[in-house]
């Protein structure tokens, strides 16, 4: 496996029982995802893009098949495990912000952080400087309600890029947001993955927002349809 | 580790601070749990006083003598003869003028109106000599003067006075045809002897048609708790059919009547403490519910399921401790001291006050921990299963 890629999808499958039936969303899926990609997944309800995601960031576990992440199988980890190498490796940016409504948007984004050994003035750092990558600074302060949508989610991007993961999911994340909102939301994301190199895989319905990636995967029925529609 | 314990911390304080989101339905819970506390605290709060009342009224060092299988005061009978014949057993001390300390005693029941129903119920009233009153303990006039032998004058206990009406100080009462001053009150340090009026024995005698009757003998005894040789006396002469025991015995032996009480009292807050289990479980399942995204979030961001766990039991656990605290506060505001009376082993009315110690305070902190526990401990385990995919779904 070349040192570039950073996920490594081997014959997945992925099938729920639901009553009597047994349906089946991925059937032997191979994919690989590159260290500095950007990558928007599309695809229409039911195609498997949420199931894709989460099984991405180790919160469904594939039926059968191999999920490598930088190099180390990850779907054959424990439940406690998954929770140490999410902590670690990954970001997750919701489509609803999922901030914690009775903390401000300084304590919000220092959540990751309180899984690490860092002390408070490290912490303290970290946050600020997050806040200050999203252009927030001066909202430290700010409840979530007290907050736009946009600046909410802003927040929950320092949130997930605080610990420094090497991969950011984002879950529609602009599903809830103006079209001016999700252009400055999109674009924020598209400097990460620039300027800061990080990986991001994004799964959203929006073809404008797929825009803004390096690369859109279209799913349906559980199979890639690649097209290029990097800029 | 310190990742572990910072996580906990977060989780705790974060569903503590979410707690105003779940107000009247954790109001409710806390409500509950205060109700049971408050119960089970004012039954042992009650069940303490008496015994405390009881166990503070006799004393090691006077001996107390009625007739054999008596059983209480009220049934015990002995003769002026009988009672000039023991006062000269050994074993009871002796003043300076060489004479035994004892008092023959009379024990008859009179009416009284109880303040709190207005209705009647029994007062004991004694008959003593002399030395009786000097046979009690921490026994002190506190308003007014002894009865003077040979009048119809009483000495009322603080108990009666506080519990029953028209004892006051100079006061005439009317027991059946006889007419009696009140001319004195007396506190023996709340034992049940404050339950009681006092006058002069051979007064309560000639207006109670009892003759030369006595029923107890109280006696000092010359070594405290040392009734023995006042036994092997009895034993030896025929005449007499008497029991002799420490006063600390026989009221220790009339304390446990109230036992049940506590015994009652723990069962009732256990039936009661089932619904506030029910209500705990319903707030604390409610909770989870309402905090089912945020624990998935924090899941995902890699929180273990054991800090939703402990998060979850912890919350539940401050509300019952809350509840067990209000609970007690109630308790002690309206209970604690608090005066009552109940039925003592002759049928007459023993006052006694409602004490709420600190350890009945802990087994109200303990019930209510309980209650939080168990109705606690459920949901966190739903809370620690919560599947971390619920991040991903729904809007606010």
């Amino acid at each position: 496996m070349s040192d570039d890629i950073l996920f490594d999808l081997k014959g997945v499958s992925k099938q729920f029982v639901k009553g009597k039936e047994t349906i089946t969303i991925f059937d032997g899926l191979d994919m690989s995802i590159a260290r500095g990609d950007f990558l928007a997944i599309m695809g229409p309800s039911g195609s498997g893009k949420t199931t894709l995601l989460n099984m991405l960031g180790g919160v469904d576990q594939p039926t059968s098949g191999e999920i490598h992440f930088d190099g180390k199988r990850v779907d054959t980890l424990s439940e406690t495990q998954l929770a140490a190498w999410r902590a670690n490796n990954i970001g997750f940016i919701f489509q609803f912000y999922n901030l914690m409504p009775m903390l401000n948007a300084h304590r919000n984004v220092e959540l990751p952080l309180l899984l690490t050994n860092l002390g408070k003035g490290h912490r303290k750092k970290s946050v600020a400087a997050a806040l200050e990558l999203v252009s927030l600074s001066d909202r430290a302060k700010h409840m979530p309600k007290e907050m736009s949508g946009g600046q909410q989610q802003r927040v929950a991007i320092a949130r997930a890029l605080v610990s420094d993961p090497k991969l950011l999911l984002c879950d529609e994340p602009t599903g809830d947001l103006d079209r001016q909102t999700a252009d400055e939301i999109l674009e924020m994301l598209q400097l990460l993955n620039r300027e800061y190199g990080k990986t991001i895989v994004m799964v959203t319905h929006d073809a404008e927002a797929a825009k803004y990636a390096r690369r859109t995967l279209h799913l349906d029925k559980g199979e890639f349809v690649e097209k290029d529609l990097a800029a | 580790m310190r990742g572990f314990f910072s996580q906990i911390a977060t989780v705790v304080a974060m569903n503590i601070m979410s707690l105003p989101r779940r107000l009247w339905m954790s109001l409710a819970a806390v409500f509950a749990v205060s109700v049971v506390v408050a119960v089970l605290l004012a039954f042992l709060a009650m069940a303490k006083g008496f015994e405390e009342t009881l166990a503070g009224t006799g004393t090691e060092s006077v001996a107390i003598i009625t007739r054999t299988g008596s059983q209480s005061e009220l049934n015990s009978s002995m003769s002026r003869d009988t009672v000039n014949l023991v006062s000269t057993a050994p074993g009871i001390a002796q003043n300076a003028a060489g004479d035994p300390e004892y008092s023959a005693e009379l024990y008859v029941i009179v009416d009284g109106i109880k303040r709190s129903t207005q209705g009647k119920a029994n007062i004991p009233m004694r008959g003593i000599s002399p030395q009786g009153f000097s046979l009690r303990e921490q026994v002190t006039i506190v308003e007014g003067r002894m009865f003077e032998p040979g009048r119809n004058e009483i000495v009322a206990g603080q108990g009666v006075q506080r519990e029953f009406d028209g004892f006051e100080l100079g006061r005439e009462i009317r027991f059946g045809k006889t007419a009696w001053e009140v001319v004195g009150i007396f506190s023996t340090g709340g034992s049940a002897f404050e339950s009681e009026l006092w006058a002069d024995a051979p007064t309560v005698q000639s207006q109670f048609q009892r003759g030369s009757s006595f029923q107890t003998v109280r006696a000092r005894l010359e070594q405290p708790g040392n009734v023995e040789p006042i036994q092997q006396f009895i034993d030896n002469d025929p005449q007499l059919i008497l029991d002799v025991e420490t006063e600390a015995d026989f009221f220790a032996g009339q304390g446990r009547a109230l036992t049940g009480i506590a015994i009652f009292g723990w069962i009732l807050s256990f039936v009661m403490g089932l619904g506030a289990l029910a209500g705990a479980l319903n707030t604390m399942y409610t909770s989870v519910a309402s905090r089912i995204r945020e624990i998935a979030t924090l899941r995902a961001i890699g929180f273990s399921n054991s800090s939703a766990f402990v998060g979850t039991l912890v919350e539940s656990l401050v509300l019952s401790v809350i509840g067990g605290i209000v609970g007690a506060l109630a308790a002690w505001l309206f209970f604690d001291g608090f005066s009552a009376s109940t039925l003592g082993a002759s049928f007459t009315q023993v006052v006694f006050t409602f004490e709420l110690t600190p350890e009945l305070f802990i087994n109200g902190i303990l019930l209510a921990l309980t209650i939080g526990l168990i109705g606690g401990l459920f949901p966190a385990w739903r809370a620690a299963r919560v599947p971390v995919v619920m991040a991903f779904q729904g809007g606010e």
